[in-house]
């Protein structure tokens, strides 16, 4: 059984080969970056600020010296709330977000903030008029996602931020679905932080991510210590990005995500995009009408992008049992359950059963496409065969 | 014993504004090189830029043009 993989969203699967050809390069001949003037050490320096330059380029940061570099989005994202912001500060957050907004911003509150979450409707999206009302004077910040990791929909940032803007509020984005999938710029968008992951739509490895930080915007940092400069002050250093890296980089792994930039940038990025969105709408036309699924999120525009995500429920299937049944029998690879996005779930009326994802890129083919379609065909039929025989 | 000259020093905050200066200087072909920060300048570590004292005004002017930022520029017996 040839295997078809459409979990893109969790992770990049089909990386191109410069990719662990530079992990494994940067393994064999790089030492530690900032730790010396010899060749090796060196090495390593250049491919990390080369790295800071494709991505402040690709995301629209102000500088290379801008971007931070942490694990994930997640870690990135606890810095940014856990470092911007404290006890009476109020936060604008919605219900579109990952556990990875979500949780540092209820520890936050936790300790002192006050959070509003703006209610998504049952297709997963939030109303920019609601969030024009939900600003008051103490309001720091609105945190929220570029696009949801479940339904695919996508926020329109540029106006986000010029809400914040207007009331004096940072915007921190988590950008885990949308970093080398959507158009992103930070300075046109209005954004003060933002927060992405190398693994997924970038295509770098795991264990890769950072922050865009824009200048004047001071975080506190999560961890303090090593360096590399200023080793005899009692304080971590205050510049950027050291302000916000502490102690030995993951230079391997941004090794590879420099490899994926670079192997981005030599693609034509449009028809990358334009293959993304074309095989997500192949998969939605051919699932949308199928008797028994339900299909989540707003697919009405078909002129605005998306994350190329279509999350369904096959009749009332544990989405669980239908991934596993579409994994062991039919090959392709999903991801099912509640995809750390609960709240999102409740909107959608899916916390019980949660939901299939899938989540394509530009190498899924047409005939995977029509192999994932037949199959969930196949198993809505199924479950109606099994309704037939419970009613007889 | 090596002879001592005086040379160019020029110190950074970070390794990032190192690595940009290093670029910039090559890429336009400008003398020098990444070299450990002098004991006299600190007992801390990090990377400094050495170059010959008569680079300076190209280096200076380069990193004027190019926006570079640093934490210092001395002379210094090396």
């Amino acid at each position: 059984m040839e295997l078809i993989y459409m979990d893109h969203a969790a992770t990049a699967f089909h990386r191109p080969q410069c990719v662990a050809d530079a992990v494994l390069d940067a393994m064999q001949h790089m030492g530690n970056a900032g730790r010396g003037a010899y060749a090796a050490s060196l090495e390593a320096s250049r491919v990390i600020y080369d790295c800071r330059v494709r991505l402040a380029r690709l995301l629209g940061a102000e500088g290379p010296e801008q971007v931070a570099f942490t694990l994930n989005a997640t870690m990135s994202l606890n810095l940014a709330i856990g470092g911007l912001f404290a006890a009476g500060d109020h936060i604008i957050t919605t219900q579109m977000e990952h556990n990875s907004v979500l949780r540092p911003l209820y520890r936050l509150e936790q300790e002192g903030a006050a959070l509003t979450i703006l209610a998504a409707d049952r297709l997963g999206r939030i109303s920019l008029e609601e969030l024009e009302h939900a600003f008051r004077e103490n309001t720091r910040a609105v945190v929220c996602t570029h696009a949801s990791n479940l339904t695919g929909n996508v926020n329109d940032l540029e106006r986000i931020g010029a809400l914040c803007r207007a009331h004096g509020a940072y915007l921190v984005v988590d950008a885990s679905q949308s970093a080398g999938i959507l158009p992103i710029d930070q300075a046109r968008m209005g954004i003060d932080v933002l927060c992405f992951t190398g693994h997924k739509g970038l295509l770098g490895p795991q264990g890769s991510g950072g922050l865009c930080v824009r200048k004047g915007v001071s975080i506190r940092p999560l961890v303090v210590g090593g360096s590399g400069v200023q080793s005899e002050s009692r304080m971590h250093p205050a510049q950027m990005p050291t302000a916000l890296e502490a102690g030995t980089l993951n230079s391997h792994g941004i090794a590879g995500l420099r490899a994926a930039l670079a192997w981005l940038e030599e693609q034509d990025t449009e028809a990358l995009r334009r293959e993304q969105q074309k095989r997500m709408w192949e998969f939605y036309d051919g699932v949308r009408e199928i008797p028994g699924v339900t299909v989540y999120g707003d697919f009405a525009d078909r002129a605005c992008l998306r994350a190329p995500i279509v999350a369904l429920n096959i009749r009332d299937w544990d989405s669980g049992q239908a991934a596993d049944v579409l994994a062991q029998e039919y090959g392709i690879m999903t991801r099912a359950g509640a995809h750390c996005a609960p709240l999102m779930h409740e909107a959608l009326g899916t916390r019980e059963q949660g939901a299939v994802r899938f989540s394509f890129s530009h190498t899924n083919t047409a005939e995977e496409i029509k192999r994932a379609v037949c199959a969930v065909r196949e198993l809505a039929g199924e479950g109606q065969e099994q309704k037939g025989q419970a009613d007889i | 014993m090596r002879p001592k000259t005086q040379k160019l020093v020029i110190t950074f905050h970070t390794t990032t504004e190192a690595m940009a200066a290093e670029q910039t200087f090559l890429r336009l072909g400008l003398a020098g090189r990444l070299i450990p920060v002098p004991r006299q300048i600190t007992a801390g570590c990090g990377l400094a830029w050495l170059a010959p004292c008569e680079a300076e005004e190209a280096l200076l002017a380069a990193a004027g043009q190019e926006a570079l930022a640093w934490e210092n520029w001395q002379k210094l017996i090396l």
